[in-house]
């Protein structure tokens, strides 16, 4: 089980994040939701330390941190404990698709080098990808980045996976095989926190959906509930932005899952 | 206006070889030691380590700010007289010292370049994934860094043997001491020196033949 209590980050005199408790279940799929700039990514970057957090505690496992006190040796635990999947693949750029998802076996986990790359193997054909095994990032799509960056972070059998808008930065044509393969993982009870604007996976895949604004947790609910019944005024107007955006964009008769803009953006304009 | 003399040129030729092992035993001990102090002065840029970051910007201002002659002069018949011990340093140290510190002034500055210019997010993905600084620099950073600063560095080199002929000023008989010599014997100038700018030159393209392949065997991953 994972909590979070009272977490706090500022960035000079702006609080991103404004106490955010928070607890998920073994095999729990989160899905949070909310208008740009509200510390949905902070929130996911606190947790794997890639931010500092300036308050709050963090429960991981055995593993129980006070964020202002944690130590060298902590943090380098907390991070095995989290993988995370970033918005721009961050795939390692001298490193083949193997070697990427090797790597933290044999450097943290102090694999030798045939267990891990057998490993590294393994999750190729999960990801679809072994015929890939050889090929460096540079050649690969967006899509098959995004994958490896999956099976880099499934290699690290951590407590959680981390997704920060893991299809933002895709071209419309890679979205679909990247949300498939976190369907699959959600389908294997992998605990995910997901970060993204993908109202049709939020829809169909999560067991719980996160609403943030303003560096807080505004409601939480399963998702059938949020998106029908929500009780907050800025849910009800995030979801009439988004949903309407979506639907304008794909005419009426599109797939829910698909349609968000690609640019990365946070899909909240104003529909015309 | 005379003919040139080509039988001079092919005569001289072999005789300029014989000093070619100490031109390039300088260029490479200069880009040895400049690469080991380029790479100590780059890390402290990186890390901003307090202290001594000033002191590397200041080495950096004084030795990229001044001729590399001056430095020369400076370390052969300058500092000698200052500190009694370096009365005993002989041209061949004095040039190598002055290449080392001159030309690793320039280097730190690109190994810095390149070490800032590895994309941010990797270095992310190897601390989300567990690594430790050190692994990250040695495993992901360094390596990819060493691609983008071997153009800029080979250049370096390539400006480093050149430069060697500067030693001749200190009186050492290298490459271009020796040519000098020769000239004042045979009052042959422009054969003397003409042969000895097609030695540079060829050492240099050979060197930018070398540049490339490693080039090409380092950009393997990058290919599309």
């Amino acid at each position: 089980m994972i909590e979070l209590e009272g977490l706090i980050k500022r960035f000079g005199d702006t609080t991103v994040l404004d106490g955010i408790d928070l607890e998920i279940q073994e095999g729990e799929i989160i899905v949070v939701i909310g208008p740009s700039g509200t510390g949905k990514s902070t929130l996911l970057r606190c947790m794997n330390f890639l931010e500092r957090p300036d308050a709050g505690r963090l429960r991981i496992g055995d593993l129980d941190l006070d964020v202002t006190r944690a130590r060298k040796a902590e943090i380098l635990a907390l991070r095995r404990r989290t993988a995370f999947v970033f918005q721009n693949y961050a795939l390692f750029a001298n490193k083949t698709a193997l070697e990427n998802i090797a790597e933290g076996l044999i450097v943290v986990n102090r694999w030798p080098r045939a267990k891990a790359h057998s490993r590294a193997h393994e999750i190729l054909e999960r990801i679809g990808l072994a015929e890939k095994a050889n090929a460096y990032p540079a050649s690969l799509s967006g899509g098959q980045q995004q994958r490896i960056g999956i099976g880099r972070a499934m290699a690290a059998q951590a407590d959680v996976i981390l997704f920060d808008e893991p299809t933002s930065s895709l071209d419309p044509e890679w979205v679909e095989e990247v949300l498939g393969l976190m369907k699959q993982l959600a389908r294997e009870r992998q605990t995910m926190l997901v970060v993204t604007h993908e109202m049709g996976f939020a829809r169909d895949v999560a067991d719980r959906v996160i609403f943030m604004d303003g560096g807080r947790i505004v409601e939480q609910d399963v998702p059938s509930r949020l998106f029908t019944q929500p009780r907050d005024e800025r849910t009800r107007d995030f979801l009439r932005k988004v949903l309407a955006n979506q639907a304008a964009s794909l005419g009426p008769e599109g797939s829910h899952s698909r349609g968000e803009p690609d640019n990365g953006q946070d899909s909240i304009k104003e529909t015309p | 206006m005379r003919e040139l003399d080509f039988g001079y040129m092919l005569e001289l030729f072999p005789i300029l070889l014989r000093y070619l092992p100490l031109t390039l035993e300088m260029a490479g001990a200069g880009m040895v030691l400049a690469l080991v102090l380029a790479c100590l002065l780059a890390v402290i840029r990186v890390l901003k380590l307090p202290g001594l970051n000033a002191l590397t910007l200041l080495f950096i201002s004084f030795f990229r700010g001044t001729p590399l002659l001056v430095q020369l002069f400076l370390f052969y018949y300058g500092l000698p007289q200052l500190l009694a011990f370096l009365t005993q340093i002989n041209g061949v140290t004095a040039t190598i010292m002055g290449l080392t510190l001159h030309f690793s002034a320039y280097m730190a500055e690109s190994i810095r370049a390149a070490i800032v210019g590895v994309d941010r997010s990797q270095t992310e993905a190897a601390l989300s994934i567990g690594m430790t600084n050190a692994q990250l620099m040695r495993r992901i950073v360094l390596p990819q860094a060493t691609r983008i600063a071997v153009p800029t560095l080979m250049n370096y080199f390539i400006d480093m043997i050149k430069a060697t002929s500067l030693a001749f000023t200190l009186g050492v008989t290298e490459l271009m001491g020796a040519t000098q010599k020769e000239a004042a014997g045979s009052f042959l100038y422009f054969e003397a020196f003409i042969t000895v700018a097609i030695l540079y030159w060829g050492i240099v393209e050979l060197l930018a033949w070398a540049q490339r392949r490693l080039e090409s065997r380092l950009g393997e991953a990058y290919r599309r």
